[in-house]
């Protein structure tokens, strides 16, 4: 595969790339209720998914397969279907960013009484 | 259907649930504003990257515009198709109204369960 086939998933790596590191900045609580986050992404991703699928398969847009990698499921490359995981798992780690830092946690200070319950 | 309808349904769909349906009011929040603001900011540059390099492409069928890849005008904002910012919002408040939900009945049960143990 060469380079070119890698573009969607440098999207969804830079995207997760972006966020991640607000996990231990604001000591987020996010990756330790993966209950909670995978119902999240089930319930918020599939109906997007679904449509998605649909809207692929009647052709309202389609996939370039010299920028995506070669696996397809149900007609769309696994990226597609790793954007409905990633998306949701980055709205939640910025909503969750924002909600701390109005809180008034702040990166690198140290722990206060406040964080620590 | 077309892209533009189904998109142009989802953005009062999500406010629907966010406000009245599942009641987490985040469109009454700042905070959920200031997030939303920050990630439209880079679904531009994103989506840009997927829509601009055609790793996605449009059928001119579905869409306001004519499913030519410009950077602005005929129905783009930053070369993606401004469908693609409804469907952006309806996705990411659907997915933060899900999250702020299950988090309101976890904080819930974990109430009623320590009043157990104490009670």
């Amino acid at each position: 595969m060469s380079l070119p086939h890698w573009a969607y998933v440098a999207m969804l790596a830079f995207c997760l790339a972006g966020t991640l590191p607000l996990v231990p900045a604001f000591r987020l609580q996010v990756l330790k209720q993966p209950g909670r986050l995978l119902l999240t992404i089930g319930l918020a991703g599939t109906p997007f998914l679904l449509w998605d699928l649909w809207a692929t398969h009647v052709g309202h847009w389609w996939f370039d397969a010299d920028q995506t990698l070669p696996w397809r499921i149900a007609g769309l490359p696994l990226e597609e279907i790793g954007f409905f995981v990633v998306i949701p798992v980055v709205s939640v780690l910025t909503l969750e960013g924002v909600r701390a830092a109005r809180r008034g946690v702040r990166p690198g200070a140290p722990l206060s009484r406040e964080d620590a319950r | 259907m077309t892209y533009t309808a189904i998109a142009l349904l989802c953005v009062p769909i999500a406010v629907v649930l966010d406000r009245w349906v599942v009641r987490t009011r985040l469109t009454s929040t700042r905070d959920w504003w200031s997030a939303y603001a920050i990630i439209v900011f880079f679904q531009l540059l994103t989506n840009g990257w997927l829509t601009g390099r055609g790793i996605v492409r449009y059928s001119g069928d579905a869409i306001i515009g004519s499913g030519q890849i410009t950077i602005l005008g005929d129905g783009r904002l930053f070369y993606a198709p401004v469908e693609d910012l409804m469907f952006g919002f309806g996705l990411v408040l659907w997915t933060c109204t899900v999250w702020t939900w299950l988090g309101r009945r976890r904080d819930r049960s974990g109430a009623r369960s320590s009043e157990e143990a104490l009670g």
